[in-house]
């Protein structure tokens, strides 16, 4: 098993109520759940693949696939949506290629649509990683994604 | 208040916000400048820099608070800093022009509760905002913090702790407003034939997409909320506490992680409680954010590692919560506001409010409002007082719509019932509900169609799809208002949506799908003239919905107002502007994708939208 993988087991107890913990602690250490980590994990707690991989599908904070370097999020809660935050996001997906809810193919950016981070008085707001931009119009797209690039 | 703060050494302190949205806009390294020029001036010995949580008025950030004297400073810049650390810190003369500026008079005003944001404010659940470090238990302590906590454990039975806070008249503020007191009761007198375990459990789940005082709770004074379950469970005979947090909240993570510690430490928490014999401790799960998860029941399921998933009650938590056993569930506010009953009494307390609502409630005032932010305000007050006295009415001199209040599950509520004094009850006579407390504005610009559809496809999205009529009834109201919005409606479907959202409401499983249907029928019911105008002159009033709109040029002001400045055509990604520099300019009606950009680049008012 790889060391990464047996430290976050070693940070709960090896029960059922752990493994929403477990499964967000290997999205972030990895960007996503590799099914091959999901099978060890599964194994370890001794509960079947499917439940965990049903866990996985059902829970938005988790993701299958690998995220970008710059996973871009761009808040759809409603005080955003009411200042436009729906022209916001089509502008990144015109901007960077893709639609909502996926990668680039170099893995340099993905793009999410999310509900609400907390900064509704800085609306529309998307974030970049873990920096927040605040009072985005489409305009200000292009340089956001400038910033990232490289 | 403030005198115990500066009891100490310092003659000054400086009260940096560091709530997400003030760090979000640099506030860290505004203390960080702040620290280098207070030193730079030989003034580390005078002047304290300290962080704080938010203090609700977000939109002016990075905020500073400069006590004693509460003055107030706002949208700093790092370049600001130099030259208020000499003037005001040093020289003593305060920098008028970094301070809030009233939108229609010209003179600033000075002094933090002298605004008219926080002007009409009263604080109980909000009590030490901006002025304690949550990162610092004795912060909290200094403002009479755990005094509830003494007084509950050493002179009081559990049977007096809930009889005052039944006598108080707090009621939940996570959504339904169910009697805390009774809850806890309920909790008190459940039989616990399997083992003799009861839990206390904080849903710090915060569902409703555009409200975030609980956020703000947890990450500006932690301890508030840790102080009340640890009441909470003496008051109910609980060995184990839960705080459940919202997976997009990491700064209230941390911060509560460390004030449970803290707390450890200072045996508030975990076994031998005040040297009482009480024992009780507290763990953190996180949410991985699924909406339904606010519901009580699926939250208990997440804890659990089960799917978030609701289930049918009765059983109530209160009987069969976490793994079986009694649980009381509330809301980060409502478990806030139990310290302040506790040490000031239920007399102080339900003098507060209306007859059936006591106390205050935090709004977070949001959408088309000039003061965004998080208020906290007497129940009883009117939409009116919130909207234009602390939230400085509406921007750029546009009208007033509709404020829509409780999230998802609530309702839009329109200009005529402004001076609705609002409480539980008047909020649902209204059709809306008190809900966790979002609050957003909307103004003539903002088309009631598309914000049913907004809230519809948000509650379609989160439906855990267990039971077919929140799963395939909001899908096929969905589909409807769909049609409505690109010009395809007929008169007829909204029957069919009143009919549909009738059976939702009757037969779903989960408060989700109960209430989904709210934010249509509202709509519905004050603003059935926008849907018919959708439908029959298939036009969106506000120039929201973008399959109806149709943009064009005026060519006349193009050329000689604009004189064809070409930004228009630089800015369009679609190639659908043609013309030259200094000639006017056209759209191509066919590669038009209504983006709106060019409507808004052009400087001259020469693109039009109908
Ligand atoms: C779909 C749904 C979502 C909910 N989301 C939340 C939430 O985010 N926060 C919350 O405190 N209560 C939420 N509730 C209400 C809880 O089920 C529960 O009633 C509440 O936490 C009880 O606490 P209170 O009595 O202090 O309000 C939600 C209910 C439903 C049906
Ligand atoms: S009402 Fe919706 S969210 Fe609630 S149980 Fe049914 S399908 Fe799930
Ligand atoms: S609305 Fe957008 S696509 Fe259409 S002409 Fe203007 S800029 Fe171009
Ligand atoms: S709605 Fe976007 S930050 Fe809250
Ligand atoms: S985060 Fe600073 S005022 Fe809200």
């Amino acid at each position: 098993m790889e060391a990464k993988v047996s430290e976050i087991l070693q940070r709960y107890e090896p029960e059922q109520s752990s493994i929403i913990a477990i499964l967000q602690d290997i999205q972030e250490a990895y960007g996503y759940l590799p099914r091959e980590i999901l099978a060890q994990v599964a194994e370890e707690l001794n509960i079947p693949l499917s439940r965990v991989l049903s866990l996985a599908t059902f829970f938005r904070a988790f993701s299958l696939k690998p995220k970008g370097k710059h996973p871009i999020h761009v808040c759809m809660g409603t005080a955003c949506h009411v200042r436009g935050a729906q022209l916001v996001l089509e502008k990144f997906e015109r901007e960077l290629g893709i639609k909502t809810g996926e990668t680039s193919e170099d893995l340099s950016f993905s793009l999410d649509a999310v509900r609400c981070v907390g900064c509704c008085g800085l609306a529309p707001v998307v974030m970049a990683g873990e920096e927040v931009h605040g009072k985005v119009s489409q305009m200000k797209v292009p340089g956001i994604i400038k910033k990232y690039k490289k | 208040m403030e005198d115990k703060l500066t009891s100490t050494r310092h003659r000054l302190h400086l009260m940096v916000c560091a709530g997400t949205a003030c760090v979000s806009n640099r506030s860290f390294e505004i203390k960080e400048a702040l620290e280098r020029e207070i030193k730079k001036q030989g003034l580390a010995e005078e002047v304290l820099v300290v962080t704080t949580g938010c203090n609700g008025f977000c939109e002016r950030g990075p905020l500073l608070v400069v006590q004693p004297g509460n003055i107030f400073y706002q949208q700093l810049t790092l370049k600001d800093i130099p030259h208020l650390v000499e003037e005001h810190f040093l020289k003593g003369r305060p920098v008028e022009k970094l301070m809030y500026k009233p939108p229609e008079g010209k003179k600033p005003i000075p002094v933090l509760n002298e605004i008219d944001f926080f002007k009409k404010q009263v604080l109980i659940a909000l009590r030490n905002r901006g002025l304690i470090d949550p990162e610092k238990i004795e912060d909290y302590i200094a403002r009479d913090g755990y005094q509830a906590l003494v007084k509950a454990l050493t002179q009081m039975t559990p049977e007096e702790i809930i009889e005052e806070i039944k006598k108080s008249g707090l009621r939940g503020r996570g959504g339904a407003g169910f009697p805390t007191g009774l809850k806890w009761e309920f909790v008190r007198l459940a039989s616990t034939s399997n083992g003799g375990l009861k839990f206390v459990v904080c849903n710090g789940d915060e569902g409703d997409p555009g409200a975030f005082m609980d956020r703000s709770i947890l990450e500006a004074d932690p301890h508030s909320v840790i102080e009340g379950m640890v009441i909470g469970a003496k008051a109910i005979g609980a060995q184990q506490g839960y705080v459940y947090i919202r997976n997009e909240y990491p700064l209230a993570l941390k911060r509560l992680t460390l004030a449970l510690q803290e707390a450890r430490e200072y045996g508030l928490l975990g076994e031998n409680i005040l040297g009482t014999g009480f024992n009780f401790d507290i763990k953190v799960a996180r949410g991985a954010g699924a909406f339904v998860c606010g519901e009580e029941t699926a939250l208990l399921a997440s804890i659990e590692g089960r799917l978030g998933e609701p289930r049918p009650r009765p059983p109530y938590p209160a009987q069969r919560g976490l793994y079986g056993h009694p649980t009381c569930i509330n809301n980060v506010e409502t478990w806030a506001n139990v310290p302040v009953i506790v040490s000031r009494g239920a007399d102080w307390f339900s003098k507060i409010g209306t007859k059936t609502s006591k106390g205050t409630k935090v709004f977070s005032l949001v959408g088309k409002i000039n003061n965004t932010g998080l208020v906290e305000v007497p129940m009883g007050i009117t939409l009116r007082e919130i909207i234009f006295e602390i939230g400085g009415g509406i921007p750029g001199g546009k009208e007033f719509k509709a404020v829509q209040t409780g999230g998802p599950s609530g309702g839009c509520i329109p200009k005529e019932k402004l001076d609705l004094p609002i409480d539980y009850e008047s909020l649902t006579e209204a059709g809306s509900m008190m809900g966790s407390g979002g609050m957003v504005v909307m103004d003539e610009d903002t088309c009631m169609v598309d914000v049913a559809k907004y809230f519809l496809s948000f509650t379609q999205d989160e439906s855990c799809g267990k039971c077919t009529p929140c799963r395939e009834g909001t899908k096929a109201m969905l589909d409807i208002l769909d049609r409505i919005t690109k010009g395809e409606g007929t008169e007829e479907d909204l029957q069919l949506l009143e009919d549909l959202a009738v059976s939702i409401k009757e037969t779903a499983l989960c408060g989700l799908g109960k209430t989904a249907p709210n934010p249509v029928l509202t709509t519905l019911r004050y603003f059935r003239d926008e849907y018919l105008t959708h439908i029959r002159d298939k036009k969106c009033p506000a120039h929201v919905c973008r399959d109806l709109n149709v943009y064009t040029i005026d060519e006349k002001t193009c050329l000689e107002v604009g004189h064809g400045c070409d930004v228009c055509r630089r800015n369009c990604v679609s190639e659908a502007i043609i013309g030259e520099k200094n000639q006017p300019h056209r759209i191509v009606q066919e590669k038009c994708i209504k983006c709106g950009v060019c409507y808004d680049v052009c400087k001259f008012g020469a693109v039009k939208v109908e």
